[in-house]
């Protein structure tokens, strides 16, 4: 193995045609279940996330079609309760962060020039997972015993003695089933990230998406495990009778809430901490420069990544805690406005010193700054005790994290869906459409949520069916549900877009933006074994200061190899070989699958899923023939 | 300032006329909150008009045309933008200490107002109503109403708090924040009203189907009122006289009404749902759902579903004239 300036051309080609070969994916519907291929997995993930956040919009208009009058008839408590927690589950555990995590999965290899993620069979396992997770959910609502305690199902209500019937369980279940894919697919980007970079590209000269997709799959790493335990034993309380929750017997109901906050408050910054990711990106392509501060952008990163999880309890401020820890809370929460704004001011430099060249993608990540700004401050103030003790559980915090979650993470992703879409399909995105669709989408967001704050302040407290005519809150709530109208049209002008993209779309070519990182230096859309030679890095923009890289030769052909280098330098340390296609993770999810669906009636559920899950497991490690030659793993 | 700022915010959040009921205080705790935020929202403000401008500046410079290859950066610009950001992170550090230290000033006064010698009324949360008991040392004196907090006027009120089910919240945004109600903590509340009036609060942590219709008056009143009205509570029920009250007190106390309701001068005395003793005196029935007259009482009682879906009570499912008897009866419980 060598680093070249360049590779001979007849090489070249003869390389190509043995990638294609050695990395296809085989045909027909057995290669669709069985691929392993990073950029496959992650479309799916993509697509079936955005497939969940049109469903959970639905219920959206729903909510607000009930709520656009007062002591509106249209549908009554049990749905809508059913409604809100569906709605609210669907947008945290099955769109923000699988499709975050998806975008992690696609691009993160593509940006550091790798082939594919670390463990591919573990990768196509946990989509399978998050689907049987996402379908239990759906059919569940479907069949009118979708959850209905809401995504927090707070105890005791959410416990046995309140809420009888399967409910509860199904919610309970469909987070194990979402969780256990959120932490494969945060194993899998920490570890690509930290072992399979190019040579060269050190731990500074890493892509700021790159970095926050780092954090991100960390703290997924460490906060998921406190949801699992929670709804585990919220799941053995419904079905085995402990008492984890159940006061009357020494457990605890707020033991619930710290378990569950510990969990819920970093959520929300791995959802936020890609969504930044995106917005470095779009910056840095459309402001024409690299972006400013870098340093201190990682370290907002890393330490927005540390104090996501000290601030949980300022969502129980109003249970009666102690005066000092509600200051340390208080305190907490506020520092972290500081990265945040560390963050803000560095792409408002990159901005203002730049050149800017606007396009579409960059006017959502414009419309980002401006609401997310918005978010951030309200969220300052129900940081402090005294205010939040009027916001809090009201629409004024409906409001503040509608901002920044739709804000703050939805509208860069949506700038970034455009960004990559010619990357993904090889097609164009319509300039104009994508225009109109930010526009709508931002003049109705505005209209929809900018009102709420006003009725929280009002009064009008959250997870209400209906409310009386005297509260004064119907100008507010009919306006709202207007917006809500605005913000669909703008989803479906969104959406016509894509779907024009991949048929009618000019062809993109490699690079349509003239953008700097990796995934822009090969072919639209990228071939399954991503570069043929992997490049040699030099600076933190590859594609702006060194147009035509030195690469690295001499990766064997005929078998899937991956070069492993050093977490920190990235100096090449050892060749690898991944595992290509199989059907074992589907038929391991589908094992795992039964065995907690089974268990949401019955303990034997667990007892089932065990041997099945010993059957594929063995399936999935039987050592099959002689072991890639010695070679392959020879220190490079 | 305070002014200026609450009326950019009445201009801000739009619409409506009035001020919202929790920046219209009626009482010290509410109105501390309401002056605190008025401060973060004048901070809030100044920050986004900053920040915007600077945006929109920026995107005043774009260029036109297709996508230039990337300039080399000018380091003499680039100290001047890490003086630029330095100074605006700096001045984000301070200004969030001043809004904390402004949170705990804000969070001290508001917890001044105790006093040994206050009002204590307890109150337990229930699916979907609000027990209030006025605590006293003598137990014969204590009195328990429903979904009715009345308190006097300018005296401090410490309200105690507890769930008998799920978690509640008790918020009546024009006196104080709010609290949660839990089935095994103990949580409490100071309030105090300094104008007379009816307050409206509800129940703000979802607690199932009828969260929604959780609702509550605080009724202030001059301290002579409210001792009036105190008196009276701890009376037994009115005797009645005519024969059709008469045959409507029958009717409650041989149906399934006496197996949760109390009436006291009677025999009813169970405590699943509110006291009725002076049902008659409140001014809501259903947690704050319907007006207190005849009519919404027949409603309530003879479909209580078709007014809070999900509701605990039963139907009563009467002959008309026992059913006219008995909607006669409680209606006169004043």
């Amino acid at each position: 193995m060598s680093v070249v300036a360049a590779p001979d051309r007849d090489g070249e080609a003869h390389d190509r045609a043995a990638l294609a070969l050695t990395w296809a994916t085989p045909r027909g519907l057995r290669g669709w279940l069985s691929t392993a291929n990073h950029k496959a997995v992650a479309t799916r993930y993509v697509v079936s996330a955005f497939v969940f956040f049109a469903l959970a919009g639905v219920l959206a208009l729903i909510m607000r079609l009930q709520l656009a009058w007062p002591e509106s008839r249209l549908i009554g408590p049990d749905l809508y309760n059913q409604i809100f927690t569906v709605h609210g589950s669907t947008m945290m555990f099955l769109f923000a962060v699988p499709v975050m995590e998806a975008m992690g999965i696609y691009l993160v290899p593509l940006m550091i020039g790798t082939r594919n993620v670390a463990f591919p069979r573990m990768n196509a396992f946990g989509y399978w997972t998050y689907l049987i997770g996402g379908g239990l959910l759906w059919i569940a609502f479907l069949l009118n015993v979708g959850p209905d305690t809401g995504w927090f199902s707070y105890v005791p209500l959410a416990g046995p003695a309140y809420a009888a019937g399967k409910r509860v369980d199904i919610w309970a279940q469909m987070i194990t089933f979402t969780e256990i894919a959120a932490l494969v697919a945060g194993v899998e980007i920490v570890v690509t990230t930290l072992k399979f970079r190019c040579p060269g590209m050190s731990l500074n000269r890493i892509p700021l998406l790159v970095w926050a997709m780092l954090v991100m799959a960390l703290m997924v790493i460490f906060a998921m495990p406190a949801i699992m335990i929670a709804s585990t034993m919220l799941a053995m309380d419904r079905l085995v009778d402990t008492h984890f929750f159940n006061p009357a017997e020494g457990g605890d109901v707020l033991l619930w809430q710290h378990l569950f906050w510990f969990f819920g408050h970093p959520e929300v910054y791995i959802i936020f901490v890609p969504a930044t990711g995106f917005v470095s990106s779009l910056i840095t392509a459309f402001a024409r420069r690299p972006i400013f501060g870098y340093p201190a952008m990682v370290l907002a990163l890393i330490s927005t990544g540390f104090l996501g999880f000290g601030l949980w309890v300022h969502h129980m401020f109003a249970t009666g805690l102690p005066q000092l820890g509600e200051s340390f809370f208080t305190a907490a929460s506020m520092m972290i406005a500081i990265p945040s704004g560390i963050q803000v001011f560095c792409w408002l430099a990159t901005l203002r010193s730049g050149r800017i060249v606007v396009r579409a993608p960059l006017l959502f990540a414009l419309g980002f700054i401006a609401l997310f700004v918005l978010g951030g401050l309200t969220g300052v103030m129900v940081a402090a005790v005294p205010f939040d003790l009027q916001a809090h559980d009201t629409y004024f915090v409906v409001a503040h994290f509608h901002y920044v979650l739709v804000g703050g993470a939805v509208f860069p992703l949506l700038g970034a869906i455009l960004f990559w879409l010619p990357k993904m399909t090889g097609r164009m995105p319509s300039e104009s459409l994508g225009r109109w669709s930010f526009a709508v989408l931002f003049v109705g967001f505005n209209l929809t949520f900018f009102p709420m704050h006003r009725l929280g302040l009002a009064g009008m407290p959250r997870r209400v069916y209906t409310y009386l005519a005297q509260t004064g809150w119907a100008g507010g709530n009919l306006l709202a549900s207007a917006g809500a109208g605005v913000m669909a049209v703008g989803v479906l002008l969104f959406a016509a877009n894509i779907a024009w993209t991949p048929g009618r779309g000019t062809p993109a070519g490699a690079d349509p933006w003239g953008a700097d990182t990796l995934e822009w230096s090969v072919p639209s859309p990228p071939p399954a074994y991503n570069f043929v030679y992997l490049p040699v890095v030099e600076s933190r923009t590859p594609l702006w200061t060194t147009p035509t890289p030195a690469v690295v030769t001499g990766l064997r052909t005929d078998v899937p190899e991956v070069l492993v280098t050093d977490a920190i330098d990235a100096t090449p340390d050892h060749r690898h070989v991944l595992d290509g296609p199989s059907m074992w993770p589907l038929l391991t999810a589908l094992a795992s699958g039964i065995g907690v669906i089974v268990a949401i009636f019955t303990p034997w559920g667990v007892t089932l899923g065990a041997v099945l899950l010993l059957i594929t497991l063995t399936g999935w490690f039987w050592p099959r023939g002689v072991p890639v030659s010695d070679t392959a793993r020879e220190r490079a | 300032m305070t002014r200026v700022a609450l009326t950019l915010a009445l201009t801000a959040l739009g619409g409506c006329a009035g001020r919202p009921a929790a920046l219209d205080p009626a009482g010290p705790q509410a109105a501390r909150i309401a002056g605190f935020w008025s401060l973060l929202l004048a901070v809030s403000i100044a920050v986004s008009v900053v920040v915007l401008a600077v945006l929109l500046d920026a995107l005043a410079r774009r260029r036109g045309g297709s996508l230039p290859p990337p300039p080399a950066v000018d380091p003499r610009l680039e100290r001047r933008l890490t003086f630029g950001v330095a100074a605006a992170v700096v001045l984000t550090a301070v200004l969030l200490l001043f809004l904390f230290v402004a949170s705990l000033r804000t969070a001290r006064a508001l917890n001044a107002l105790g006093e040994p010698d206050a009002l204590t009324v307890e109150v337990t949360g229930h699916q979907w109503w609000w027990e209030v008991e006025y605590w006293d040392s003598a137990p014969a004196r204590r009195v328990r109403t429903a979904n009715e907090i009345h308190v006097p006027v300018g005296r401090p009120v410490l309200v105690k708090t507890r769930s008998a089910d799920v978690i509640h919240s008790l918020w009546a945004p024009r006196l104080a924040g709010k609290k949660d109600l839990l089935p095994q903590h103990a949580t409490s509340l100071w309030m105090q009203a300094d104008r007379p009036g009816m307050f409206d609060g509800q129940c703000a942590e979802f607690c199932g189907h009828q969260h929604a219709h959780m609702r509550l008056t605080v009724v202030a009143e001059a301290p002579e009122a409210f001792q009036t009205w105190l008196a009276h509570q701890r009376t037994p029920a009115a005797e009645p006289t005519e024969p059709a009250l008469l045959h409507g007190r029958e009717v409650f106390l041989a149906g399934p009404c006496a197996l949760c309701h109390t009436i006291a001068g009677t025999t009813a005395a169970a405590r699943l749902g509110p006291d009725l003793t002076h049902l008659a005196s409140r001014t809501t029935l259903a947690a704050g759902t319907l007006p207190n007259d005849l009519g919404a009482l027949a409603a309530w009682l003879v479909d209580p579903q078709s007014v809070k879906p999900g509701v605990h009570m039963p139907p009563a499912a009467l002959p008309p004239r026992d059913f006219q008897a008995l909607v006669a009866y409680l209606g006169s419980l004043r």
